[in-house]
């Protein structure tokens, strides 16, 4: 059998879950980070896979996933900002550190 | 089977078996480059589909760019070959629990639904479309957005040079001081 | 008509002058906050006098009859058709009276104050609490209705509070100023029950409509409040019985009277003007004011008043016998003479001839302020020149202190009454009344202006007799002292001595009468002689007294003993309100209340309080501020309801 959409969607599906899973379970924030990335990346894919099997003639798809990368650059630059300044301030870029606003 | 279906699922194989390392490796330089290449891997997905332009950004931005800048931030703040520390198991059990969950009931509605899949022979979009639709004004084009898009860009520029530069060492608190 | 904007004026002045000195005083205005304040008095005194001269001479008199006139009458607080609470100004033969009295004496207090209080840290908020008090009794003076009246009578009530506790790092000042406050709100409580039964009776609140709908015996609200009565008091003998209440409480009548002696400890001065000569009488004031229904229509209600005055007058009077402190000697006989003036309103009748008391009680007012002020300003000489209120300090002063001397002296004969001094005639005149009115008074009166005349020397030769000053230990300050206290303070005792020797001249039932039409005073000689020789009688006994230092007083009161130590003691009212309101009031009521606010009201405020903080100290776990726990409740959560959705609903 040729792989169509419903294979693209399975692996984007599995990366999605595999960035959440890490999400949940890295206590790094550079890898809470990375598992944003994959996450996105399974997003795109979504979109590029529909864009392609379901409305071919059309681009939009493809401009949302060039506006999420583009996002996702942004994202990226100022997250690894913040993390850096906590890591100036903590000496750690553990997630457990920045709690101070708990209760 | 013929090559082109080999090809996917070699590729599928690659992206998923790095994305699984990616989140679990110990080394967190490591995890930098098992995310480097599930990203090429995905490139290699949208190669695969004849989306060449799209793959080509998926390599120049993510990895040309936001995985150099992982891995320069992991340089700023970690000791090379510095293991990390584990996580409680009952979070990692919880967290794949959630995470298979989902996973399952999404696929679960995925697979119930007949998507209504046109045929192959449209030929890809090429640059030249893109382009001209990207700019275009016309109904349906990108303009705006895009105008949009180079706006935010310049503010989360500014916003990563006022965030990273403030240094003020005499508010520096001791760290972790609960 | 007179000029509203001229009457206006005359209080407002004073208040200019509070808000000027009380706002900037302390900043910038600190050395001429004196001149300042007497200035604007100074013109409101002239305003006053210029007012008295156009209602008496030229405005007043239509027919031979003098007018209520009202100048201005503004509504300010419309609640309804019927109901609104308006501010006014009343001109009539005792409020311009009044203006002449509050003006003139307030005037001499502001210029004597600039010596005697001459170097005090709170010079400025001395003026601007004087300047305060001048404004809210002439406000009350001149009010038009009976709210309006109790706005001022409130105000004035502050005001005194405020100068009684001026030196308020002094704690007995400080106790002072609460008990007359207490006192006088605890009295002022009854008034403003009256006001409101009276005025829900006439059906309004001016002085002119309430009067006129109260006294005609046709009208239906006498009628209605005749039937509507509790505990055997019809409903108007009610109101007017809270009323007079009211003014009990400010013009310290028995057994009201507690806090004026106390109020003692404030500036002399302003004893002088608050206690003495024009706030205590505004008891006295509002009952000539709303004399018509108290003498028509309630006529139990004034026999009430008129035994409360005699009471108080020689209840008083036996008190100050035995006082050593000059200024407690001061006041209970401004209390005893108070009473007097209570008691000469009581016996009086309205209109024509039985309207002698009414008469008689406000001539004894205006003199009374005359000379009381001036003892009491007399006694802040002394004081300032012996650093004592005590008269065991004291003795020997005639020499030292000539102006005073003469002056108190001025002022004692004219208290005892004797001619031809200005207290003579007006005490004559109410003796006269309550000889036609109520013969048990009349002797009251009689043995207490006897009282007066003995206590008043008995003060004056202690301090200005007795012994030759420095021969005591206690005169420590003889010696770096120099004069009496300069201009500022022996201008204004000239001018009150002059108030005090010619003031009895005036005809006084020309201009003040219960009814607006002149009132002839007849001169009875056979019937002065009683009580002058019996103020004569007084006089040489405390010469003979206390002349030359003697042990004869000291045998005299040990001879009465317990009669002597309890009215030392006054009688004991003071305990009597102490067990009252400790034992009975704090212990049976005050306690349980507190407990059940305590413990109930409070308790469950404090519960809802506890509840929340219990269970949110349980439920704050889960703000655990790791964030990857929240993202995996999250995702459970958007599972579930996801679930929820597609399969379940």
């Amino acid at each position: 059998m040729q792989p169509g959409l419903y294979h693209i969607l399975f692996i984007s599906t599995a990366l999605f879950f595999i960035g959440v899973f890490g999400f949940f379970t890295r206590k790094n924030l550079i890898n809470m980070l990375m598992s944003i990335e994959l996450i996105l990346n399974s997003v795109n894919l979504n979109f590029i896979a529909f864009n392609k099997y379901v409305w071919p003639g059309k681009l939009d798809g493809l401009f949302f996933t060039i506006f999420i990368i583009a996002i996702a650059a942004a994202e990226t630059a100022v997250a690894i900002a913040i993390i850096i300044n906590l890591y100036r301030n903590t000496q750690s870029i553990d997630v457990e550190s920045a709690e101070d606003l708990k209760y | 089977m013929n090559g082109s279906t080999i090809i996917f699922y070699l590729l599928a194989a690659f992206t998923l078996a790095f994305g699984m390392l990616a989140v679990t490796a110990r080394q967190i330089f490591r995890s930098a480059i098992y995310l480097l290449f599930t990203l090429v891997g995905i490139a290699g997905i949208y190669f695969w589909i004849d989306y060449e332009f799209i793959a080509a950004v998926q390599i120049v931005v993510y990895v040309g760019g936001i995985v150099v800048l992982i891995i320069f931030s992991v340089f700023l703040t970690h000791q090379a070959g510095e293991k990390l520390p584990k996580q409680l198991l009952s979070r990692k059990i919880f967290g794949a629990l959630a995470a298979f969950c989902g996973f399952a009931l999404v696929l679960l509605q995925v697979f119930q639904h007949e998507f209504a899949v046109v045929g192959k022979d449209v030929p890809s979009p090429t640059v030249k479309d893109i382009g001209s639709k990207m700019l275009g004004t016309d109904h349906g084009g990108y303009a705006l957005p895009f105008e949009v898009i180079s706006m935010l860009l310049l503010a989360a520029m500014v916003g990563c040079i006022v965030i990273a530069m403030r240094s003020r060492p005499e508010e520096k608190e001791p760290a972790n001081s609960k | 008509m007179p000029n509203a904007t001229i009457i206006a004026l005359i209080p407002l002045l004073p208040f200019a002058g509070f808000v000027l000195l009380g706002l900037f005083g302390r900043k910038y205005l600190k050395n001429y906050s004196g001149l300042i304040g007497t200035a604007l008095l100074l013109t409101s005194a002239a305003l006053a006098f210029y007012t008295a001269y156009d209602y008496f001479f030229v405005a007043g008199k239509v027919n031979g009859v003098y007018q209520q006139l009202n100048p201005m009458k503004i509504t300010w607080l419309a609640f309804s058709q019927n109901l609104s609470i308006d501010l006014g100004l009343t001109i009539d033969p005792i409020s311009v009276m009044m203006l002449v009295v509050v003006t003139l004496v307030s005037l001499m207090v502001h210029i004597y104050s600039l010596g005697y209080m001459k170097g005090e840290e709170r010079f400025p908020t001395y003026y601007a609490y004087l300047g305060l008090f001048t404004f809210s009794m002439l406000g009350l003076v001149l009010s038009s209705n009976i709210f309006q009246i109790y706005i001022f009578w409130e105000l004035v009530g502050v005001s005194s509070f405020l100068l009684i506790g001026f030196y308020y790092n002094k704690p007995s000042a400080v106790a002072a100023s609460k008990k007359a406050f207490i006192v006088t709100r605890f009295a002022d409580l009854g008034f403003l029950i009256g006001i409101l039964i009276l005025s829900n009776q006439a059906g309004t609140l001016d002085f002119h409509q309430m009067i006129a709908t109260l006294t005609s015996p046709e009208s239906n609200a006498v009628k209605n409040a005749a039937a509507s009565s509790f505990l055997g008091a019809s409903a108007l003998t009610w109101g007017a019985a809270l009323v007079f209440m009211g003014g009990a409480g400010k013009s310290a009548m028995f057994p009201l009277h507690i806090w004026l002696p106390d109020a003692m400890e404030g500036p002399t001065p302003v004893s002088a003007l608050i206690h003495a000569a024009t706030m205590v009488v505004a008891g006295v004031y509002l009952v000539a004011r709303m004399f018509p229904v108290f003498s028509i229509t309630v006529p139990a209600v004034l026999e009430i008043i008129a035994w409360v005055g005699a009471i108080s007058a020689i209840f008083a009077a036996i008190i100050a016998i035995t006082q050593t402190d000059i200024k407690r000697v001061l006041a209970y006989s401004t209390m005893s003479q108070i009473g007097y003036m209570m008691f000469a309103l009581g016996v009086s009748g309205y209109g024509g001839e039985a309207g002698l008391g009414y008469t008689a009680s406000m001539f004894h007012l205006f003199t009374h302020a005359m000379f009381k002020a001036l003892l009491f300003l007399g006694a802040g000489a002394v004081i300032h020149y012996v650093h004592s209120n005590d008269m065991q300090d004291m003795g020997g002063l005639r020499k030292k202190m000539p102006i005073t001397h003469i002056t108190f002296l001025f002022a004692c004969l004219a208290i005892a009454g004797v001619p031809p001094f200005a207290g003579f005639f007006s005490k004559e005149e109410i003796l006269l009344a309550a000889y036609h009115g109520n013969t048990a008074i009349y002797w009251i009166a009689l043995i207490t202006s006897g009282l007066t005349a003995f206590y008043m020397f008995r003060l004056y030769f202690s301090i200005f007799w007795s012994r030759p000053y420095g021969s005591n230990s206690h005169d420590h300050s003889a010696d770096h002292h120099h004069g009496e206290g300069g201009f500022a303070m022996m201008l204004p005792l000239v001018i009150l001595a002059a108030g005090a020797v010619f003031s009895g001249l005036i005809p006084f039932g020309e201009f003040v009468s219960s009814d607006g039409k002149p009132l002839e005073s007849h001169f009875h000689l056979a019937f002065s002689v009683a009580p002058v020789a019996l103020g004569i009688a007084g006089i040489v006994l405390a010469w003979v007294l206390y002349k030359k230092q003697n042990t004869i007083p000291d045998k005299l009161a040990a001879s009465f003993g317990s009669l002597y130590k309890s009215a030392y003691n006054k009688f004991y009212i003071d305990e009597i309100y102490l067990f009252v309101t400790k034992k009975v009031l704090f212990n049976l009521i005050g306690r349980p209340a507190a407990w059940f606010d305590k413990n109930i009201v409070d308790g469950m405020v404090n519960l809802t309080g506890n509840t929340t903080v219990f269970i949110s100290e349980k439920i704050k776990k889960f703000q655990s501020g790791k964030v990857q726990l929240y993202a995996i409740a999250f995702l459970a959560g958007v599972i579930v309801l996801a679930v929820l959705f597609i399969y379940v609903l």
